[in-house]
């Protein structure tokens, strides 16, 4: 992101300052709340608790990442926390981050990369993607927001994650194949779908 | 399709994140091109995860802080002059 502040400025409580930090990364915040945790409250609990903290702990912001990875950090470990209270059956160690990109081989193989945009973000299309984010396991779909959605660099997702940057390459590759696969399978449904109607 | 070919497709499924990234060395990005060439189903596989990680950042897919909650967070922080307007 192009927008940069002065520590300074921050540190010695200009407000002004604060507010357009505040608005540059409260829509991003926001977003991966509302992606992680799936529902509007909870989402503007992580966009609310993110600032918050933020402004409790600036002094304590030692500069070894950049002010929006230290943002990014606090907001996903507010959706991380609610994730654990709400559901503590979720894996969100992922012990199978390790392994290798073995059972994620691809079983769909339509190439649907030259359907237009308008038909792949409207409507249906755009549910399709939207649902197929919301499946991925939330250990992997913490490391696409961040990385691919957010477009924080492998090394930036690592620092706000706590996680090796082996570790985020894994769980990317396992996400991106995972939302490729779901969405090839949409697809492919739906050729099979319009060429049968086309014959009859 | 043979046992070698197979091994080929597995290492550039390994690869495909840094090989999207361009993240990988000019002599690797050369040898999964090699393979691409003559492998129609990780050319599919490849087209379609470019594409998939594309559509994330269409504007249709990033959604912005609605006004009500910009506005309850100013004010939850004490920001209330600095409502309005927007800055960029």
């Amino acid at each position: 992101m192009p927008n940069e502040f002065s520590l300074k400025a921050l540190l010695a409580g200009d407000r002004a300052e604060f507010a357009r930090l505040v608005d540059t990364y409260s829509s991003p915040i926001y977003r991966l709340g509302l992606r992680m945790l799936g529902n509007a409250q909870d989402a503007e609990d992580v966009l609310q608790n993110t600032f918050l903290n933020a402004l409790t702990h600036l002094t304590e912001f030692e500069g070894r990442s950049s002010l929006s990875t230290w943002l990014y950090r606090i907001a996903a470990n507010e959706a991380l926390m609610i994730i654990r209270r709400k559901k503590p059956e979720v894996d969100l160690e992922d012990a199978g981050a390790d392994e290798n990109a073995e059972g994620l081989k691809p079983t769909q193989l339509v190439d649907w990369s030259a359907l237009p945009e308008d038909e792949l973000l409207s409507g249906e299309g755009k549910e399709i993607l939207d649902q197929a984010i919301r499946n991925l396991p939330e250990s992997m779909r913490i490391v696409f927001l961040l990385r691919d959605v957010e477009g924080l660099s492998i090394r930036e997702t690592a620092e706000a994650l706590n996680l090796t940057e082996t570790n985020v390459k894994t769980r990317l590759l396992r996400a991106r194949l995972f939302l490729r696969e779901q969405l090839s399978r949409y697809y492919g449904e739906r050729f099979i779908r319009e060429s049968e109607e086309q014959n009859d | 399709m043979t046992e070698h070919i197979h091994d080929n497709c597995a290492n550039l499924l390994g690869s495909l994140s840094e090989y999207i990234d361009g993240a990988l060395s000019p002599e690797l990005c050369q040898e999964i091109e090699k393979h691409l060439a003559g492998c129609e189903n990780c050319r599919v596989v490849l087209n379609t995860t470019r594409r998939t990680i594309d559509l994330v950042h269409f504007p249709e897919n990033q959604q912005t802080v609605p006004a009500d909650v910009r506005e309850r967070l100013f004010k939850r922080l004490s920001l209330d002059d600095y409502l309005n307007p927007k800055s960029e």
